[in-house]
């Protein structure tokens, strides 16, 4: 047994005594139905965080949430049912609840034949709170708080904080998986209010991912971030007011790759595409973007904020081919849609935790590299935005329309960067935007690990990325006529 | 405390059921942190359990059933505070939560306006507001809701072409706060929904809208049927939608999307915004930052309405106030820790205002668009393009084109931008077809003018 099974069991199933045997009767339990698919979902997270502002750690707090959750699938109908506790009698109401979903009668599947494969780790399976002793913690908040005043007087409010997960998960399905997963999961982040005679202007910046948290201070990183937000927020306070209309827009390197995320990422999720319910349903070996255009879903780098070693169905994580060279390749898809759909699953099951159902969800996504410089893709337009930061954006993957809204962005004028304006959103179809893509630069970068994806209510972590490009034309939607 | 045998009398056992193991909890969680030298504490145990079921194309999609409860406290060693939070409510995770909030009380700083919000300004009345009505439909009955509804959305017209289902939910929950001021207070509550969203097409074009009803007592939630036929009569609207040219108009927000509007005022006056001066409504209390005619107000204590509550989350007495009178922004929304900070008095805020309502004239939407004569109604927003600190404003909006006071042709794929500060200037005129399904109720508003970017 993997080093990663023996501790998720340690967690999760000893305390309450719970065993192999246990698990084939749960199982058995559920299928006892005409149910086709059922999983259990085990689950234990620890969460701990520290917030700084005016020049002290005010609060902080720990959390801890654990439970199962457990699912039956009949055809196209999912029951589910969890609990917060671990208890054998607990679990066997919930599987009772879950497989009232399907009709009773007998089940083809009597028993299930566990198989226990050990997968890739991407990351360490440490608990990152205890990756650094508290008084640490309090100390690296304050250094970040630090140097964001001293980068300039005008730095009038610094906010920080620091948080850790240890998420511990144990699925077992009726298809024989039985796999396990530790993951940790940290993040920093800085917002700083700048103020110059009374006008204000904020500036944010952070980054996380799958480690612990001497990475933090190990490295200049978090200080980093402090010196970006403030630098930020500087910039906004010169701003003018953005334009209003069509116009090409270069969007800069890493975190930008929101554009990917919202434009075509959740229109190629699997359950939207099997209900025929997207955009981009029924497109598969279609050209939806030019053909500079190669996008992924990577769930394999190491270490990174979306990456994950299996996902919350127990499929290993992969690297999937979404859009190439213009081409639309495929969806992302988790266990129940792929089987519907009759394609494989790509390991983008996830739940943001035991008491959700899982769904398919992106992990890293993001576009491979071109090979135009950066500055020779902003000499190239005559009017037009350069954004390069961006705060959230929203898609609705059934007309395709999406935004996503800029914080930091520039005019540009005959081939040259001339001044800040301030946020706005920018417009557009999920299935268009990319083929204006004329440009795409050599720069490919992820951004720095702060992202979080909502879908049906449930949120969990992502990541993005891109290299510098250029739209030919997208609505901005700014205040200058 | 009297509020619990009150509880008993008027609700019958089930509510009791859930709430003596709550009160249980609640009592142990103070002991102990008593126990490990907090000088101060404040506990909140709650429960909630209900189901969902969808279904989509006629048949059952999904059955969900929920039922989660939560342990949070806060302890206090003298001016340095500590959290924590756990599902886990036996003996052992009580103790085990209390002391992971001390272990972080020992290394926080001193901060001077820390603390339980102040004894006196502790809730001492509990007025009824018949919050409960449990539902628990069986699976039959939400089923067959259910799919009336979706039956009906899907016969809206035939360009109706799939179908995102249709969801009966229904949950109720019960929580105590508690703190060692001595205070207790019992708060629980319903709410049901029923929500529906089918797609229509149009040779590749595809839209989709939804409609959904919610409410505390499920016999006043619309009817399957109603709800059906609104979710696919505005899903056909929506067919055939293009751009505009990029203009400045007058712009009417449906009601719906107009307590978004509200909702970034609240954000702008609440006391966390203002005292880290993140806010584009500093120091503007007194001062006029809507049109004369434009009041709003908070009033927490309406029967039966989704946000009333008698206390806030730290125990203080919530009261029915103005919050915009006569244009005049009269007070701010603030917990015991802001309103120190910013040497003002609480206002029972803590964890946000209850029932937000503006006052509205007698003009149903139909009146309004005359009114208008053209411009921009604005049906959906997309994005969070919203600057709390400086109030520049810019998202992404559908809708409908308007001329002559008459609807033209559906709009999507532009924003509407402009800075809040004007945009609450801009106040023309308050529809009477209220939104009552959330904590803001609004009917739909005229704004002057505001940018749509578009062609």
């Amino acid at each position: 047994m993997s080093e990663i099974m023996e501790l998720a069991r340690q967690r999760l199933l000893e305390p309450t005594a719970l065993g192999d045997q246990e698990l084939d009767r749960l199982m058995s339990q559920l299928l006892s139905n005409q149910v086709d698919y059922a999983d259990i979902y085990f689950e234990y997270s620890r969460h701990e965080s520290w917030n700084l502002e005016e020049g002290k750690v005010k609060s902080g707090s720990h959390n801890i949430d654990q439970g199962v959750g457990i699912r039956a699938i009949s055809g196209e109908k999912t029951g589910f049912a969890y609990s917060d506790e671990l208890a054998l009698p607990a679990l066997e109401q919930a599987a009772n609840t879950a497989r009232a979903i399907a009709s009773g009668g007998e089940n083809s599947q009597v028993a299930v034949c566990w198989k226990g494969e050990s997968n890739r780790a991407l990351y360490a399976a440490i608990d990152p709170i205890g990756t650094l002793a508290d008084r640490a913690k309090v100390d690296l908040l304050e250094r970040v708080e630090a140097e964001a005043r001293k980068q300039d007087a005008r730095v009038s409010q610094v906010m920080a904080s620091l948080s850790s997960v240890q998420d511990i998960v144990l699925i077992a399905a009726s298809d024989g998986t039985l796999a396990a997963d530790i993951r940790p999961m940290v993040r920093l982040s800085v917002t700083v209010i700048v103020d110059d005679k009374g006008s204000r202007e904020q500036g944010t910046a952070g980054g996380g991912g799958r480690f612990g948290l001497t990475v933090f201070t190990d490295s200049d990183r978090a200080l980093q971030y402090a010196r970006d937000a403030v630098q930020q927020a500087l910039i906004k306070l010169e701003a003018k007011a953005p334009p209003a209309g069509m116009m090409p827009v270069v969007l800069g390197h890493g975190w930008p790759g929101i554009l990917l995320h919202e434009a075509i990422g959740h229109g190629l999720e699997g359950d939207f595409n099997r209900k025929g319910t997207s955009a981009f349903s029924g497109r598969v070996g279609e050209k939806v973007a030019s053909e500079l255009c190669t996008v992924v879903d990577d769930a394999t780098l190491p270490e990174r904020r979306g990456s994950l070693s299996i996902d919350d169905e127990g499929t290993a994580g992969q690297n999937t081919v979404l859009i190439e060279k213009g081409i639309l390749k495929g969806y992302m898809q988790d266990k129940m849609n792929a089987r519907l759909m009759g394609v494989a699953a790509t390991g983008n099951g996830r739940r943001e935790s035991y008491s959700c159902l899982p769904m398919p969800r992106m992990t890293n996504t993001y576009m491979l590299a071109g090979e135009s410089d950066p500055e020779e893709i902003i000499a190239s337009v005559d009017k037009g935005l350069y954004a390069v930061n961006f705060g959230g954006g929203q898609v609705d993957i059934t007309s395709g329309k999406f935004v996503f809204t800029s914080s930091e962005a520039y005019m540009i004028e005959k081939g040259k960067i001339t001044y800040p304006v301030k946020g706005a959103t920018l417009i557009g179809s999920g299935p268009e935007v990319l083929t204006q893509v004329s440009m795409v630069g050599s720069d490919l970068e992820l951004d720095h690990g702060v992202g979080v994806c909502g879908k049906d209510g449930q949120s969990v972590p992502v990541g993005v990325g891109q290299p510098t490009l250029k739209i030919d034309q997208l609505t901005v939607g700014g205040t200058e006529v | 405390m009297s509020t619990v045998k009150h509880l008993q009398q008027i609700m019958g056992p089930d509510i009791q059921d859930i709430a003596d193991p709550l009160q249980d909890v609640v009592e142990q969680a103070l002991a102990v942190a008593s126990h490990s030298g907090a000088s101060s504490a404040e506990v909140d145990a709650s429960l909630s359990q209900g189901s969902s079921l969808t279904v989509r194309l006629g048949e059952i999609e999904t059955i969900e059933h929920n039922r989660d409860k939560s342990l949070s406290l806060t302890v206090f060693f003298g001016k340095k505070s500590g959290s924590a939070s756990t599902s886990d409510m036996t003996a052992d995770g009580i103790r085990d939560t209390v002391e992971a909030a001390c272990s972080i009380a020992k290394l926080t700083a001193e901060d001077d306006c820390g603390g339980l919000a102040d004894a006196d300004r502790m809730a001492t009345e509990f007025p009824e507001l018949d919050l409960w009505y449990p539902w628990n439909p069986d699976a039959d009955t939400a089923r067959d809701l259910a799919l009336e509804c979706e039956e009906v959305a899907r016969q809206a017209g035939d360009a109706i072409s799939n179908s995102e289902g249709a969801t009966v939910s229904s949950h109720e929950g019960v929580g105590i706060y508690a703190n060692t001021h001595g205070f207790n207070g019992i708060r629980y509550g319903s709410r049901h929904s029923l929500s529906c969203s089918v797609i229509a097409s149009d040779g590749d074009a595809m839209e989709r809208d939804y409609w959904y009803s919610m409410a505390r007592d499920r016999s006043e939630m619309q009817s399957a049927e109603d709800v059906g036929r609104i979710a696919g009569q505005r899903t056909l609207d929506r067919l055939g939608s293009r751009k505009i040219a990029t203009c400045q108009t007058p712009v009417i927000y449906e009601a719906q999307v107009a307590g978004s509007l509200l909702s970034h005022l609240i954000s702008a006056i609440s006391g966390g915004a203002l005292y880290r001066k993140s806010s584009f409504l500093l120091d503007h209390k007194g001062k006029k930052i809507f049109p004369e005619h434009i009041n709003i107000s908070e009033n927490p204590h309406i029967p039966k309405a989704l946000g009333s509550a008698v206390f806030d989350n730290e125990g203080v007495a919530t009261k029915q106030r103005p919050i915009v009178k006569d244009g005049v922004l009269m007070d701010y929304a603030l917990s015991s820790y802001s309103a120190r900070k910013l040497g003002l008095q609480t206002t029972g805020n803590a964890g946000g205002v209850h029932n937000l309502m503006i006052e509205h004239g007698d003009k149903d939407l139909p009146a309004l668009l005359k009114q208008m004569g053209t411009g921009l109604l604005v049906t959906e927003l997309i994005g969070f393009g919203i600057n709390n600190v400086t109030g520049d404003y810019s998202r992404g909006a559908a809708g409908f084109w308007v001329a002559n006071g008459e609807i033209q042709y559906p709009v999507s794929e532009v924003t509407v931008a402009g800075n809040l500060l004007d945009m609450f200037r801009s106040f023309v005129e308050v529809g009477d077809d209220l939104d009552k399904r959330g904590n803001i109720i609004t009917g739909s508003i005229l704004l002057e003018q505001i940018t749509v970017a578009g062609e």
